[in-house]
């Protein structure tokens, strides 16, 4: 028998052993597919605002930052040397913040049906538990703090919870900022990096655009101390910061990725909603011509016979409706107020009629009509409506006169009007102008989310399973706060970056498969 | 023999994983060890498998076989486009025999057969890359089948009998690529169903023309497995509570049809000397009946609330086998193979559940007579995949295809033993 065994046991012994562990010829697990080339992401390091923390729906939750392109691209640095990648994570998958026990922000946004079974944007019902004076122990890797603009990165106590009631802190950095007085580059750089990415400066103009414009362009005051939230950055104050915070950060011997900002017309909040929203009846608009008739034959060539407003005024002024879809009738804060003028002869017009005539005109297809406008459209001004029922007009008349949108102009803010635009694209083209140049001078990977997010809108991206685009809820790049990416959005984020990243170091980083990330949630369970 | 032994359960010891696909080549120690071949060798009550027909000419009054296999099998993923990778974790499989042959007379057997020729167990980590396609999936069908085998002339027989057929069935998969509930748990289903019966068949035919040639056929017919309203249960779970979901969670009955296919054997068995015994089979299995997995989950009222059409395409596959045995002695028999299984499964359709593609098998073993009548009996196979770079492209999201590809490595070991008993 024993002479046996060894003809026998040996070679079984041998292909077991073999059986157990089928090989690649070049397996991923070996860690030699992939390649760092110049690149070392031992510790990555990710700095920036909402984008960079993961933010979706209206707010900040756990499956969100999971799937923030930091995240994502941290997973795949993994495959050439990449480090543990850390983040603050929030408490639940609501979203919600309290602070003292007060809930201060809300739950994110879930995709929910109504009564009619339409599909449509509602809050997620639920008690959030992230309270943001349970300050959380980093260092972390992501760094994003969302609702930063540029100058804030630099600005010591934004992360101070005792500012957060007044607006001179941030309460998402307050939840993990090392102390009252921290910087969030400070926090940044206590990491370690030996890789970066920043992309910061959304914010700056983006406040101003979701704002309709509210804000001011601040361009040519050098002090942010004296910015309201939803005022443009002045170039130079962003070009000086930004450069800062390169420089702190290639100052620390990282190499890294600079990410330029997007165009606001490459969001859904923007674009989702036309210019041309206003549907009547051919009876309708009739009516509203009547009303109009005065104004546009009259009064504007009136006013520009006399010199107070351009003929070309007059002519952007008109006023007019047929059956169909319609431009809204907004208060254009660029134009001339003719209230008083109009009061006095020759026309005499009474005061309400001038307040409506004041600064009127309607839409055009170069205004964006934000996501937020939608539920005003089309509804009763109800304040209107009563001062005008008080003043002895009657009910039924009143309430024609106080449509939103039609017989009641939208105020400023609820439109993006195309000079408003044009002031967002003057600092977001010199920002993008700064960061290329600070790329370049740094020898740093340049990554043009700007061109990336315009072909995202225009057409869509083609992947493994579908065409991703900008339209919302049904594009799937975007979440549904109409702003932020969804999971796979951020995927084709992260994509984007490792593209440029592979570039400009000779690494051989794999992108992500963005099929296999989530677009939108649907759930019923809402407030 | 105890360091066999020591050295079999070494090799246990490396917990490998998976049966490679659905049809388990490892219906008896002494046919496996010459390459799963046997369809024209009597040599023991292992030929109420190979060729019923055949029995009728095992020469003791009782000859029973019985063992069984553990099946260590492992299966690796990987895709360099996206950098994501995975490896099985499946449980051992153990396919397991026994055959009962009795001698009614000089002109006919009859014999009681349990065998386990269709199984796979497949475990991929949880949430994995595919794991829209499969997470897990076990898959078990137990053959009972009583036989009666009858010689037409002394050296021209056949045989033949009914098989009753148990099945059982657990599946589990994502319901989509990244469908979630609120707090991000994968929307999942998992199906499960057991003691599922379906009825077939198999009959042989056996020519004895000389001393050194022999020669054999076998058909065993195809058996469906069907699971009815009622035999299986459907549980739906973490997807979220919405009308757009495509389901709701909790349990659902569901019907499904399993084909286990019909395979036909022929087979030459030459005897060169007394010592030398040499087989060649060839197998055709019948497997163009498996064109698509189609599960109906159904409302309490038997209505369809959800159906999954999973395409297959599998197509007709060949397997040329070949075996030697030599006999060291009056006791000591040993035994090789090896053989060529080609995958059934098509270009396009090679699903992570059963990524099949085609292999070698090599296997060996031998017999010891403990005494005249008893024998201890012990093979191995391994089969040999090769990497193979593949993709199933009929899975869709919204209408739209979204094929899973990538480079898969498989390979299986199975060790065996039996006893082999004749009175």
């Amino acid at each position: 028998m024993k002479k046996y065994f060894n003809y026998i046991a040996l070679p079984a012994l041998a292909l077991g052993l073999v059986a157990c562990e089928p090989e690649f010829e070049n397996e991923i697990e070996d860690g030699t597919v992939y390649t760092n080339g110049e690149a070392n992401f031992s510790s990555y390091v990710a700095v920036g605002n909402s984008l960079t923390a993961g933010f979706a729906d209206g707010a900040l939750y756990i499956t969100g930052q999971e799937n923030s392109y930091p995240n994502i691209m941290a997973q795949q640095f993994a495959l050439a040397g990449g480090g543990e990648f850390t983040q603050p994570l929030v408490s639940d998958n609501l979203g919600g913040l309290t602070l003292g026990g007060t809930q201060i922000a809300n739950n994110r946004f879930v995709l929910a049906t109504d009564a009619n079974g339409n599909p449509g944007p509602a809050v997620l019902s639920g008690t959030p538990t992230t309270e943001i004076t349970n300050v959380v122990t980093g260092p972390f890797n992501n760094v994003g703090v969302p609702g930063a603009k540029s100058f804030h990165l630099v600005a010591p106590g934004y992360g101070n919870v005792a500012g957060v009631p007044t607006g001179q802190a941030n309460p998402y950095f307050a939840r993990f900022a090392s102390e009252a007085n921290a910087t969030v580059m400070g926090d940044a750089l206590a990491a370690n990096p030996s890789f970066f990415s920043l992309w910061i400066g959304n914010n700056d103009i983006l406040g101003f655009a979701t704002s309709g414009g509210a804000g001011v362009d601040q361009t040519g005051n050098l002090d942010p101390t004296t910015y309201g939230p939803n005022d443009i950055t002045d170039p130079n104050v962003f070009a000086s910061v930004y450069s800062q915070e390169v420089g702190l950060l290639v100052g620390s011997g990282a190499q890294g990725a600079l990410v330029n900002i997007p165009d606001v017309t490459s969001i859904p909040f923007f674009t989702t909603v036309p210019s041309q929203a206003i549907p009547l009846d051919a009876g309708t608009a009739a009516t509203l011509n009547a009303a109009f008739a005065a104004y546009n034959t009259q009064v504007l060539p009136g006013l520009a016979s006399f010199g107070i407003i351009t003929a070309e005024e007059a002519a952007a002024r008109q006023i007019t409706f047929a059956e169909g879809a319609n431009f809204i009738t907004i208060q254009d804060e660029d134009l001339t107020d003719i209230s008083a003028i109009v009061q006095g002869p020759p026309f005499n017009l009474d005061p309400i009629t001038a307040g409506l005539l004041s600064q009127l005109r309607q839409t055009t297809n170069d205004d964006l009509v934000p996501l937020t406008t939608a539920g005003v459209l089309g509804s009763t001004d109800q304040d209107f409506l009563n001062l005008l029922v008080s003043l002895g007009i009657p009910a039924e008349q009143a309430a024609l006169q106080a449509i939103n949108g039609v017989s009641r102009p939208l105020q400023d803010q609820f439109v993006l009007t195309s000079q408003e635009q044009e002031l967002i694209t003057a600092a977001q083209t010199q920002y993008n102008a700064t960061i290329q140049a600070l790329a370049q001078a740094n020898d740093l990977a340049f990554v043009d989310a700007r061109s990336a997010l315009q072909v995202v809108a225009n057409g869509g991206v083609s992947f493994n399973g579908g065409v991703l685009t900008s339209d919302f809820v049904t594009g799937g790049a975007f979440s549904l706060d109409g702003v932020h990416p969804t999971p796979r959005g951020y995927a084709f984020t992260a994509n984007a970056i490792i593209d440029a990243i592979n570039d400009q170091y000779g690494s051989t980083i794999p992108g992500v498969d963005i099929g296999s990330y989530a677009t939108v949630a649907i759930s019923n369970d809402v407030n | 023999m105890k360091k066999v032994l020591s050295v079999i359960v070494l090799l246990l010891v490396c917990a490998v994983t998976y049966a490679g696909g659905y049809r388990v080549s490892l219906q008896g120690q002494r046919g496996l060890a010459m390459g799963h071949t046997g369809v024209a060798y009597v040599n023991s009550a292992e030929i109420a498998f190979f060729n019923p027909g055949g029995l009728v000419h095992l020469e003791s009054k009782l000859s029973i076989s019985v063992g069984g296999f553990g099946v260590f099998s492992d299966v690796k993923y990987q895709n360099t486009e996206f950098g994501t990778s995975s490896q099985t974790d499946s449980p051992t499989g153990t396919p397991l025999y026994l055959y009962a042959a009795y001698k009614l007379s000089e002109k006919s057997s009859v014999a009681l057969a349990v065998y386990t020729p269709y199984g796979s167990t497949v475990e991929y980590p949880t949430d994995w890359s595919g794991s829209h396609l499969v997470n897990s999936i076990e898959l078990s069908a137990i053959f009972i089948q009583p036989i009666f085998s009858t010689k037409l002339t002394e050296n021209v027989s056949f045989g033949g009998g009914p098989i009753l057929a148990i099945g059982g069935v657990n599946f589990n998969r994502n319901l989509t690529r990244s469908l979630t509930d609120e707090n991000g748990n994968r929307s999942n289903v998992e199906v499960d169903a057991s003691g599922v019966k379906g009825y077939g068949f198999s009959v042989g035919g056996y020519a004895k023309f000389s001393d050194k040639w022999s020669f054999g056929v076998n058909y065993r017919s195809r058996i469906d497995i069907e699971v009815e309203q009622g035999e299986g249960t459907a549980t739906f779970s973490n997807v979220p509570n919405s009308p757009l979901a495509p389901t709701v969670n909790g349990d659902f009955d569901f019907t499904a049809t399993l084909p286990l296919p019909a395979e036909w054997t022929v087979g030459v068995t030459y005897k060169p000397t007394d010592k030398w015994v040499l087989n060649a089979d060839v197998n055709y299995a019948e497997w163009d009946i498996y064109n698509s997995l189609d599960l109906n989950f159904l409302n309490p009222d038997g209505s369809v609330a959800l159906e999954s059409i999973n395409p297959r395409n599998y197509q007709n596959a060949w397997t040329l086998r070949l075996g030697a045995e030599y006999a060291v002695s009056d006791k000591f028999a040993l035994r090789g193979g090896a053989y060529f299984d080609e995958s059934p499964v098509q270009e396009g359709f090679f699903s992570p559940e059963t990524p099949r593609n085609d292999s070698f098998g090599f296997t060996g073993g031998f017999s010891y007579n403990v005494t005249q009548k008893l024998a201890i009996d012990a093979s191995f196979l391994y089969l040999a995949f090769r990497e193979v770079d593949a993709s199933y492209d009929a899975y869709t999201e919204s209408g739209v295809e979204a094929p899973f590809a990538g480079t898969y490595r498989s390979s299986a070991f199975a060790p065996g033993l039996g006893l082999s008993y004749k009175l």
